[in-house]
């Protein structure tokens, strides 16, 4: 007890949790990075060197500022600290700078703000429902720490491809948090401070306005968990939207007051892009397209199509941004929208009904935020992330949460390959993802080991076809004649193939709701 | 969890810190004419694979020994020859005979990167494997800990995926020798060490206590009967190893001459740049290099070493009983004498290269679970603070260290509170248990906080100009009287430990 006396056992494992991924962190320093480190070193000179009314004119790089103001502010206040560490960065025009000490400072700021989301994590496993007296492992608070503190997506998305999603995750972790804690003006805070920082939590927020509004601004329901009218708080909902109008006021009410407010909408909301990303999200415009290739080939080969009118270059997949379908009706950004406000409004009206406390909210934000990633326009495959993340919290306490999030996180992480494509991170990529995926499969296991297997044959099968998949993907089909015809055949393998794992994850996250609203009423009925 | 998945995920995080350090820039990185270690291994593949056997040891027009020359034992030779055959494969440029001399590129650094991290998945990763699981005592959490410090040891992962080495081929395969002994299988232990020592001269560090071993467990046995047949079992495999690695060689008497030759440069002088041994630290005071003969400096430090490490082998002669009952003893105390004549011989042996200190780290790990042997290998990799200065390797060194640093205090103190107490009473058998204990501790951390701040000067500060070499040669004097302190330690350690200890081991 000489040495390590001021660590008591209980933290003692979480410190070690957060310390040891942050040392993984630190050695990923000198690993590749892609454009969005040029993106961030960008946005650093152009918040450092420019009246904040140039902010969202600037376009000198083509990596133009596109999140809300308080990134910028975020943004300006790295800066600060960016200049002991290589003034260079800090000029507009030094386009895709990184000298040593600027990747060294980049990569520190990631890991330092991940600081945050530790803290967060530490909050969020104060929340857990938990038995005493067991083996320190084996524990559902340690398991989801690790869960979330190791998480394969965040590593390889942070701290290899660079963003900074640790810390806006943890400030929406601690967000659930403080809803968990019944701090709800707080948590209302916390997210609308988020939202001013990334918009695409805008996925989430139609499940924390009716949460909010539901549980929060009717402080009473009905004996049978119904809502009861007449106590609703008129105080609560001023309190609440004066938060949530201030937030956003501090935030873009010096661009309204400069009358740049269309301008900056425009940054954040460029509609000009596709329905899918280069590399194709693993969601149903996946499953459309690919149905759409086949049945074009399939009328090609039954004479029913000529081939001469059909859109040429229909998939040049990879290269072009633009997908036209050749059978199939075309989508918009409209049709894509209304099709994701369809998709989570049985859920949005379940939560209204019956609201089911905290956890029912972080079910219906994991469902609106596995929705908008199914349906939306433009998805990229990293926002699996934002489902992936809060439904740990889900899995550690139920068997059936944890099943579904086994299946969803192993597919959604492996969909996140084709970020790193380096041979280099080859390796680091596999290790980390068996890392992660062993660890979860393990422990998951050990925590529900009194109820039975945890995936049946089926799936378990589904899932290790991963493997073979990978191997054929980056190691035999590159070596074949094909890699030079048709390059993106992996990128699409691998899209198609995680989308139906992601598919059925959310269809079985939708029954969980709908089936435990049943059972709920039927309990009430007899 | 299960044992299994715990120790895969061991395995995945030693796997993991291996390749991420693998990222950082290798010994003599784009610095021509000679460039460094990276290039010496580079240069022997193509010389092993343009050149037929006979001239591979031999100074000749197609093979300029002054560059790189191939000084290590026939095993390493053929190793080469593998991995250019496997160059050639991928890019014929790698390995093309005198136009290659110093290529770099980045796919050529992840080819040779990859060989070393095959290496460590087929000989050094299953050997520690095997040995915590086998050869060391305690709950099968502690065995798990004990494998994972072991994987993540920052000396040998910065030498080899940084510096750029095979040591984790030799050191694995002495491992093996160790984990054959330590389960009955001698003639396996022996054809692994016996493999070892013929990749890399410098296993002859660990060499007497296998001899001293094995040759008393035959004395045992009874010279006459079991144990004779035991004896020539074991040498006739031994022979037979060598023979077949030296089989190119062994034709021409000249041969042989010529790689032992090239194996043991006598003539290089007593020791190399600034190593933390004795002779740098008392060149320090007094100029032995120009004070002493060659032949006097040669015969000092073999009688030196000899007398550090001969107290141990004949104890060890003498009783390999008392390791025989079992295999936990048998593998601490063997050990145990390994340390010491590694020890030894790294303090007081002739030409001592920096990165032979590695052999010794490896071994001390196994004593991790005492407290005082896990300052040591801390210690043991920031000796070799300087060459990775040098390398370019500042970064990965200060995390896996750091790192190592938390993990060894963190499990202790999570695992086993009573660790602290096991052997170090035996060696302050005089004085009062707390008082003792604290000792070390202050010592622990004054030695700290001494690193840290030796670390901090030696890359921050600019060196007076009278003395340029004053940050490596303090490290190296620092790190000598730990090593120095740690051998008297072992030795009392070992000569005294007590009949207590095993009197009930032996019963159960």
């Amino acid at each position: 007890a000489v040495m390590a006396a001021p660590v008591s056992r209980e933290s003692g494992w979480f410190v070690a949790l957060s310390l040891g991924v942050s040392f993984i962190k630190c050695l990923l320093i000198n690993a590749y990075h892609s454009t969005d480190f040029e993106v961030h070193r960008n946005w650093l000179a152009v918040t450092h060197s420019l009246p904040v009314s140039q902010w969202y004119y600037e376009a000198t790089s083509e990596w133009t500022l596109d999140y809300p103001p308080l990134f910028a502010w975020f943004e300006y206040g790295l800066s600060h600290v960016a200049r002991y560490f290589d003034k260079e960065m800090l000029v507009v025009q030094n386009l895709n700078y990184a000298s040593s000490a600027t990747v060294l400072f980049q990569r520190l700021s990631v890991i330092v703000t991940d600081v945050v989301f530790i803290y967060a994590v530490k909050e969020c496993c104060k929340c857990l429902r938990e038995e005493k007296g067991k083996d320190q492992l084996g524990k559902p608070s340690f398991i989801l720490a690790a869960l979330l503190l190791w998480n394969f997506g965040l590593l390889i998305i942070d701290h290899i491809h660079f963003q900074y999603n640790g810390f806006l995750f943890g400030v929406l972790l601690l967000s659930v948090a403080r809803h968990f804690q019944g701090r709800h003006l707080e948590g209302a805070l916390l997210f609308s401070i988020l939202l001013n920082l990334k918009h695409i939590y805008l996925y989430i927020a139609p499940a924390y306005g009716i949460f909010l509004l539901r549980c929060f601004c009717f402080t009473q329901n009905n004996a049978d968990g119904s809502l009861q009218w007449k106590s609703f708080s008129l105080f609560r909902l001023v309190a609440l939207g004066s938060i949530v109008l201030s937030t956003f006021a501090a935030s873009f009410g010096p661009f309204i007051i400069m009358g740049q407010l269309s301008q900056v909408v425009s940054r954040l909301f460029p509609f000009k892009r596709g329905l899918c990303h280069a590399y194709w999200a693993p969601n149903i415009w996946a499953l459309y397209n690919i149905a759409d290739k086949a049945l074009s080939i399939l009328g090609i080969k039954l004479k029913l199509l000529d081939i001469n009118k059909l859109p040429k270059a229909s998939m040049t997949g990879g290269l072009v941004q633009e997908f036209q379908h050749s059978v199939l009706p075309s989508v918009s950004p409209l049709m894509t929208l209304i099709f994701t406000l369809l998709s989570i409004l049985p859920v949005l009206l379940s939560m209204w009904r019956r609201p089911n406390g905290a956890r029912g909210f972080l079910r219906s934000m994991v469902i609106c935020a596995l929705g908008s990633f199914m349906f939306g326009w433009h998805v990229h495959e990293k926002a699996i992330l934002m489902a992936i993340l809060p439904l740990s919290f889900l899995a550690v306490e139920s068997k059936e949460d944890a099943r579904t999030f086994l299946i969803l996180s192993t597919t959604g992480h492996f969909s996140l390959f084709p970020l790193l494509f380096t041979a280099q991170e080859l390796p680091i990529k596999i290790l980390l993802m068996l890392l992660f995926t062993i660890f979860s499969f393990v422990s998951l296991k050990k925590l529900f080991s009194k109820h039975g297997q945890l995936v049946n044959s089926l799936e378990a099968a589904y899932l290790l076809g991963l493997v073979p998949l990978e191997l054929i993907c980056e190691f035999i089909y590159p070596l074949t004649s094909w890699q030079h015809k048709l390059p993106f055949i992996p990128l699409l393998l691998t899209s198609v193939y995680c989308a139906l794992g992601v598919l059925y994850s959310f269809i079985r996250l939708y029954l969980s709701v709908l089936t435990a609203a049943d059972s709920r009423s039927k309990a009430k009925a007899q | 969890m299960e044992t299994w998945s715990l120790i895969s995920i061991c395995v995945l995080l030693g796997l993991t810190t291996r390749w991420a350090v693998s990222f950082s820039s290798y010994s003599g990185a784009g610095k021509a004419p000679m460039f460094g270690d990276y290039e010496a291994q580079r240069h022997w593949q193509e010389v092993t694979y343009n050149l037929p056997v006979k001239e591979w040891y031999f100074n000749t027009t197609d093979n300029d020994l002054g560059y790189w020359g191939l000084d290590y034992p026939p095993l390493t030779a053929y190793h080469s020859l593998l991995c250019a055959h496997i160059a050639k494969l991928i890019d014929p440029a790698w390995v093309e005979l005198h136009t290659s001399r110093g290529y770099e590129s980045a796919s050529h650094k992840l080819f040779m990167r990859t060989t070393v991290l095959f290496a460590d998945i087929v000989i050094y990763i299953p050997a520690v494997i095997l040995f915590c699981f086998y050869l060391t005592d305690g709950s099968s959490k502690k065995k798990v800990a004990t494998a994972l410090c072991i994987l993540l040891y920052p000396g040998l992962i910065l030498i080899d995926y940084g510096h750029f080495q095979y040591n984790s081929v030799s050191l694995g395969l002495a491992l093996w020798g160790v984990v054959g002994l330590g389960l009955g299988w001698d003639l396996l232990g022996s054809l692994a060490f016996t493999l070892a020592l013929n990749y890399k001269q410098m296993e002859l560090y660990h060499s007497l206590p296998f001899f001293c071993y094995l040759l008393g467990k035959c004395i045992k046995q009874g010279l006459m009967g079991k144990g004779l047949l035991l004896l020539v079992k074991i040498s006739l495999t031994v022979l037979v190893t060598f023979a077949f690695c030296w089989w190119p060689f062994l034709s021409d008497p000249q041969q042989i001459l010529q790689v032992l030759h090239r194996l043991f440069p006598v003539d290089r002088g007593l020791f190399e740049d600034k190593v933390a041994n004795t002779w740098s630290s008392l060149n320090v005071l007094i100029k032995i290099k120009t004070l002493l003969s060659r032949d006097t400096q040669l015969l000092l430090s073999f009688a030196l070493t000899l007398l550090f490490i001969l107290p141990s082998s004949i104890k060890l002669l003498i009783k390999p009983t008392l390791w025989q009952f079992k295999l936990a003893l048998v593998s601490r105390a063997k050990v145990l004498l390994i340390v010491n004549s590694s020890l030894a011989f790294f303090l007081f042996s002739f030409q001592v290269h920096e990165k032979s200190i590695l052999k010794l780290c490896s071994v001390l790990m196994f004593l991790f679970l005492h407290l005082i042997s896990f300052v040591c290998p801390f210690c043991l990799s920031y000796s070799m603070l300087p060459l990775l200065l040098k390398d370019g390797l500042l970064l990965p060194y200060v995390v896996t260290s750091v790192a190592f640093l938390y993990l060894g205090v963190y499990l202790l103190s999570a695992l086993d509170r009573n660790v602290k107490s096991l052997r170090l009473c035996d060696v302050f058998l005089c004085v009062n248990r707390k008082c003792a204990l604290h000792l070390v501790f202050l010592q622990f951390r004054v030695s700290l906080v001494a690193m840290a701040g030796l670390s901090f000067t030696s890359v921050v500060l600019e060196p007076p100009a009278r003395l340029p070499d004053l940050f490596p040669v303090l490290v190296s004097v620092f790190s000598f009287l730990h090593f120095l302190a740690l051998l008297l330690y072992f030795n009392l350690v070992q000569l005294t430990e007590p009949p207590s200890k095993k009197g009930p081991k032996k019963t159960n």
